[in-house]
């Protein structure tokens, strides 16, 4: 779907063509929620459950009681 | 402080713009999620400094900034595969043309220099007021602001004016059209 308007080629001179700036702003921000909505991996949320798990000191592996223990508190802070 | 659940909650809640924070900065998708496992582990480790009731997302955004920083200074010499890897990683690829421009968009960004790169997302993406901004990159207000037009100026210039075959034949058809002409 190539049609080539003229009206968009012009250049802004001096300030910045707000039309432009719109199309940044909109760029950048579907770019940014792009990966905001692919939501939390579980990587992520299972340190934080681990960590929060009591008497479990942050270490970078193999602390992980590897149980299904999940059921019990296991909120889910989605809306 | 403990990690309280409501704590934990908010954790959560952070993760997924960290993400696309980390991301946007860094334009590689497994180094955003290291950066980010990174913040995660500082942040709990520190969680006793935190202030209850103060900006959580600043605070996180802060620690993954500063991470970034130091990393970047590390790795600057290593091969940057900004565009194939990030894009990659998402979960519906946009359309051809959409995805076209989404990579020029996302090339004209890694040609901004880091400090107005970074205020441009805070401020335009992660909807960050310029005063947490300024408290997340550890400068004045005013400094965001002029960081913010500059990063947009040069966007602009990028994308729309150095590239005005934007709005045009791209390339290759102009090439083929020009030696259609001779």
């Amino acid at each position: 779907m190539k049609d080539s308007k003229p009206q968009a080629a012009r250049a802004p001179k001096g300030g910045l063509n707000t039309e432009i700036q719109a199309r940044i702003g909109h760029q950048l921000r579907a770019m940014y929620d792009d990966v905001v909505r692919q939501g939390v991996p579980e990587r992520f949320a299972e340190l934080i459950r681990k960590l929060d798990a009591p008497g479990v000191q942050s270490g970078a592996d193999g602390v992980a009681p590897a149980g299904d223990d999940m059921s019990a508190n296991d909120k889910q802070g989605r809306d | 402080m403990p990690l309280t659940d409501s704590l934990r909650d908010d954790l959560l809640a952070t993760v997924p713009s960290l993400r696309a924070f980390a991301i946007s900065l860094s334009g590689n998708a497994d180094r955003a999620d290291d950066l980010v496992q990174e913040t995660l582990l500082r942040a709990l480790a520190n969680i006793d400094s935190f202030q209850p009731g103060s900006n959580l997302p600043a605070w996180l955004f802060t620690i993954l900034r500063n991470l970034f920083r130091s990393d970047y200074r590390k790795r600057r010499r290593e091969v940057e595969d900004a565009d194939g890897v990030y894009a990659s990683t998402l979960k519906s690829q946009p359309a051809q043309n959409a995805h076209l421009e989404f990579e020029e968009f996302r090339a004209a960004l890694d040609k901004l220099p880091q400090d107005q790169r970074e205020a441009l997302i805070l401020v335009g993406a992660s909807g960050f007021s310029y005063e947490d901004a300024a408290a997340i990159c550890g400068c004045a207000v005013g400094t965001i602001k002029s960081r913010v037009n500059r990063a947009r100026t040069k966007l602009s210039a990028l994308l729309y004016v150095e590239g005005a075959g934007d709005f045009g034949p791209d390339d290759t058809v102009r090439a083929v059209i020009g030696s259609g002409k001779g």
